[in-house]
């Protein structure tokens, strides 16, 4: 396996731990007004991702820095040519970030529930512009012999792609209001095993949805080999499996399970792509490849040597945080910090 | 405008702005590690309330300096694309390297220390915050490495009409690093230093505090901690200038408003240019000061502006090489101005420190609190002198930043997003102000069992942030 070669995978695995982890906060801060009925609720499932959420986050800043340094070329051209999206997605993480932050400082309700609605829309905008954003990649975009992007914002919102959206929204959803039914007590937990119940059905109707249009519009499932593939497969019975799971009240479970058809769905987006990095529209030979968009050897070679030893590090530490406030977080214990 | 000129002003606002929290980061990470560490050695609780006190500022500074960040990352492709390209090779490896050894350092283990105080022993606790101390540090000295290469770029041969890397050390011993970060560090302590300074001068000529320990205690300790960075800023800082006439003479020439070569050359203490900047109407100079400042010696040759633009054009070709001069010795001169300013303000508070009367100089107490100001406006000159100074180059001598711009993003999306981020941060910063000073003001009460005094618990505040 050659080094470009790794890097994809590398750069597979960031965005794969990112969509796991950053989902499940996504999905909490998403159902966060509607599962939270009063101040004491609403700061008990603030406090279940607090500790996390910022560490969730960095996997995206840092497998944006490992396309930038592993494949550059990738990162303008899918940075510039997303533009205006990604400005949105910008504008809601900072939000989101200062929301966490912001409310708690102030006891007033009318000031906690502006912040409560902060983090419910701009955790749910990000989601929704992921799902559109990977289905546009999959589908291949317009990209010409510059490796620039010629589209415009709007194309971006095809049909096919705001189904991935409201597809990820879901899962998120679900994957987050899952993390809270393992981690929380009291009426919290309640509302977020039956509201769990409750979405699962529909989830799994996107998903399906979402695979047909994946065989019309797409060549991810068909170049997989094994038709339709490992990966979809499994990620598809992790999680039906995942919904008996809910039904035996085994969130734990459940929730591993649902992450892991985020995992499996983010690998065979990644797979259906490989070895390309962006499809061109307009004429193959314009895609961006693993070896067109990389850096020189050397510098892969430097970075490998660098993720090696950083990167088991990183993983040490963020398992031993999960660890510390492993607790399931009661409504007295956000109360009391 | 065209979108280059829009990109230039997104990116200067967004980064200066961004460069508002970092500093602050950067020195009261440290000043609140050292204030746990003294509570942690000597068990009294005091020094407890101190490090919950600054340590509440410090969170809410620190979840800015964050959310601006983000948007750092991705700006290099969205709206240079070209430079990113050019120089990804080189310059993505740092920042790849940023987020790995230190991004993930200060996010983890800040959340630790928030929510740790009663899930951690003592010591592991201390650790947590030393730790995102040192990452915040470790992140400026990678980010650093990627802007040093653009000041003096060092390892890499071009092929391919690209940059590429070839020595991995020489760029993590680029001479100018080597100057550069001592000096945003030190400038960083300085920060941290100067804003624990104001907050506790103002509770203590308030004299409305139960707990003047806490601000006694954190102002002698601000005030060493302020007057050693101060120094050390201005020495660094020599050195730097003196690295930047061998490096980047032209940067110096335009801080200095030298049109014409001296030798041995004067300093300008007040220079007024013509309006095309390219000769001067009127100025007060100190003789050979420039020589001795950039050589140690009262002479040497200081390049003018007109000669390094005649010589940039036979190494270069025709263009124009001069930077906007005005901004640039403006800039410099309110940084080394206020440099000097701090300095003597923690020389005059060390003396009342060390003579036990402190407390009773009001005036000057007073005097400390607008003086949090400064530091922000050093740095920020201190950047935009650097930046600016490099113009018309965003990779010194080898790419132009007119050459460097994304060219599938047009002047209106441009605009768009200049526009939108300018209104988000303008509204957080008038929150984050409000939210400083508010918390700046709470005076925290001096018995530990004391009532929730209204909306901010004195005692855990900080454990209990949701
Ligand atoms: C000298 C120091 C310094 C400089 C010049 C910059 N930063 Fe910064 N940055 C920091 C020092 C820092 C820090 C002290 O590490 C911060 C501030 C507060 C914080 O949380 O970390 C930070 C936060 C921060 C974050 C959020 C990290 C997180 O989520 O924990 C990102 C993505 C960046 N920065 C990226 C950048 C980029 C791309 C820059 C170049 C234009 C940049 N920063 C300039
Ligand atoms: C945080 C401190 C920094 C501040 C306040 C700052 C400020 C500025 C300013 C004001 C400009 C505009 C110059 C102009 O448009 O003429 C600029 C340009 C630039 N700086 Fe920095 N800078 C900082 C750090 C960095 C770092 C660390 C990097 C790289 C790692 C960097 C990369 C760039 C780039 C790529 C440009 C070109 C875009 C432009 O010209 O606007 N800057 N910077
Ligand atoms: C007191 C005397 C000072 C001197 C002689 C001095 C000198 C310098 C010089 C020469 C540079 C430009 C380096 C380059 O572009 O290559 C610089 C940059 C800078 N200065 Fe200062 N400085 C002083 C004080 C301060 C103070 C008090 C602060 C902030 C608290 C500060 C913050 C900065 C920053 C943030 C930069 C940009 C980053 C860099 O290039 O290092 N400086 N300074």
């Amino acid at each position: 396996m050659d080094l470009n070669t790794l890097w994809f995978i590398l750069i597979t695995v960031l965005f794969s731990g990112f969509f796991f982890l950053e989902g499940f906060d996504y999905g909490v801060g998403i159902v966060l007004p509607f599962l939270g009925k009063n101040d004491a609720e609403r700061r008990q499932i603030i406090s279940s991702i607090g500790p996390f959420w910022d560490g969730n986050e960095v996997w995206l800043l840092t497998a944006g820095g490992a396309m930038f340094a592993a494949f550059p070329n990738w990162y303008a051209t899918l940075f510039s040519g997303f533009y205006l999206a990604l400005v949105v997605m910008l504008l809601a993480l900072i939000t989101r970030g200062v929301a966490f932050e912001f409310r708690s400082k102030i006891a007033e309700p009318r000031w906690r529930n502006f912040w409560d609605w902060a983090i419910c829309i701009s955790s749910f905008v990000p989601a929704l512009l992921w799902g559109v954003a990977l289905v546009n990649i999959l589908e291949g975009v317009p990209i010409d012999r510059n490796m620039n992007y010629l589209g415009t914002f709007l194309e971006l919102l095809n049909p096919y792609a705001l189904l991935g959206g409201v597809t990820a929204v879901a899962l998120f959803t679900v994957h987050g209001t899952l993390f809270l039914a393992m981690k929380t007590e009291g009426p919290v937990f309640e509302r977020a095993s039956a509201l769990a119940k409750r979405l699962w059905l529909p989830l799994v109707g996107l998903l399906t949805l979402i695979v047909g249009f994946g065989y019309l519009q797409t060549d991810v499932f068909t170049r997989l080999g094994v038709n339709p593939g490992v990966a979809p497969i499994m990620a598809g019975m992790a999680a039906l499996f995942s919904g008996w799971l809910i039904t035996e009240r085994r969130f734990a479970w459940a929730f591993g399970l649902m992450g892991t058809t985020i995992v499996l769905s983010t690998v065979t987006v990644f797979l259906g792509m490989f070895p390309r990095v962006l499809i061109s529209s307009i004429n193959p030979n314009y895609s961006l490849t693993i070896y067109n968009a990389s850096s020189s050897p050397y510098t892969l070679g430097v970075m490998t040597i660098v993720a090696l030893v950083f990167v088991p590090i990183v993983l040490g530490y963020q398992i031993w945080n999960y660890y510390v406030f492993r607790a399931r977080v009661t409504r007295v214990a956000a109360h009391e910090g | 405008m065209q979108a280059l000129d829009l990109a230039r002003w997104q990116f200067a606002i967004t980064t200066v702005y961004h460069f508002f929290f970092v500093p602050l980061t950067l020195g009261l990470a440290l000043l609140v590690a050292i204030m746990e560490t003294i509570y942690v050695r000597t068990g009294d609780e005091s020094y407890k309330r101190m490090t919950q006190f600054w340590g509440k500022l410090f969170v809410i500074n620190f979840a800015m300096g964050v959310v601006t960040g983000i948007v750092q990352e991705f700006q290099f492709g969205m709206n240079w694309s070209t430079y990113s390209r050019f120089v990804g090779d080189i310059f993505g490896a740092p920042l790849a390297i940023e987020a790995l050894l230190a991004f993930y350092l200060e996010s983890t283990f800040i959340g630790l220390w928030i929510f740790g105080w009663d899930k951690l022993p003592k010591r592991t606790h201390l650790a947590t915050i030393w730790v995102v101390a040192i990452g915040s540090n470790i992140s400026a000295l990678w980010i650093l490495i990627a802007n040093s290469f653009m000041q003096e770029p060092v390892g890499f041969v071009i092929r391919n009409g690209r940059a590429q890397m070839t020595n991995f050390f020489a760029l993590l011993t680029n001479p100018n690093l080597l100057v550069q970060f001592p000096h945003v560090f030190f400038s960083g302590v300085l920060t941290g230093s100067f804003f624990v300074l104001g907050i506790s001068a103002y509770h203590l000529a308030r004299k409305r505090t139960t707990d003047t320990t806490l601000f006694r205690r954190s102002l002698k300790l601000g005030m060493v901690t302020a007057l050693v960075a101060g120094i050390m800023v201005a020495l660094v800082g020599h050195t730097q200038g003196q690295h930047m006439v061998a490096t980047q003479p032209m940067k110096m020439a335009a801080a200095e408003a030298l049109y014409n070569s001296e030798d041995p050359a004067s300093f300008s203490l007040f220079t007024i240019g013509n309006p095309s900047g390219s000769q001067e109407v009127f100025s007060i100079r100190v003789p050979d000061l420039l020589s001795l400042l950039a050589f140690n010696s009262f002479s040497g040759k200081v390049q003018g502006i007109n000669d390094l633009q005649a010589q940039y054009v036979k190494q270069y070709g025709p263009g124009n090489y001069i930077p906007p001069v005005p901004l640039i010795y403006w800039t410099f001169r309110i940084m080394v101005g206020t440099g000097v300013l701090m300095i003597l303000l923690a020389l005059w508070g060390m003396i009342g420190v060390m003579r036990k009367r402190i407390e009773t100089q009001r005036r000057f107490l007073w005097l400390l609190v607008p003086a949090i100001a400064l530091p922000f406006i050093a740095n920020s000159s201190g950047w935009l002198m650097t930046e600016l100074g490099r113009q018309p180059w965003i990779v010194n001598g080898l790419l132009k930043t007119s050459d460097a711009v994304s060219p599938t993003v047009n002047a209106g999306m441009v605009l768009f997003s200049l526009i939108a981020f300018t209104l988000i941060y303008g509204a957080l910063m008038a929150v984050d102000v409000f939210l400083m000073v508010r918390f700046a003001k709470v005076a925290p009460v001096a018995e530990a069992d004391a009532e929730n005094n209204g909306q901010i618990a004195p005692e855990s505040a900080v454990a209990e942030v949701y």
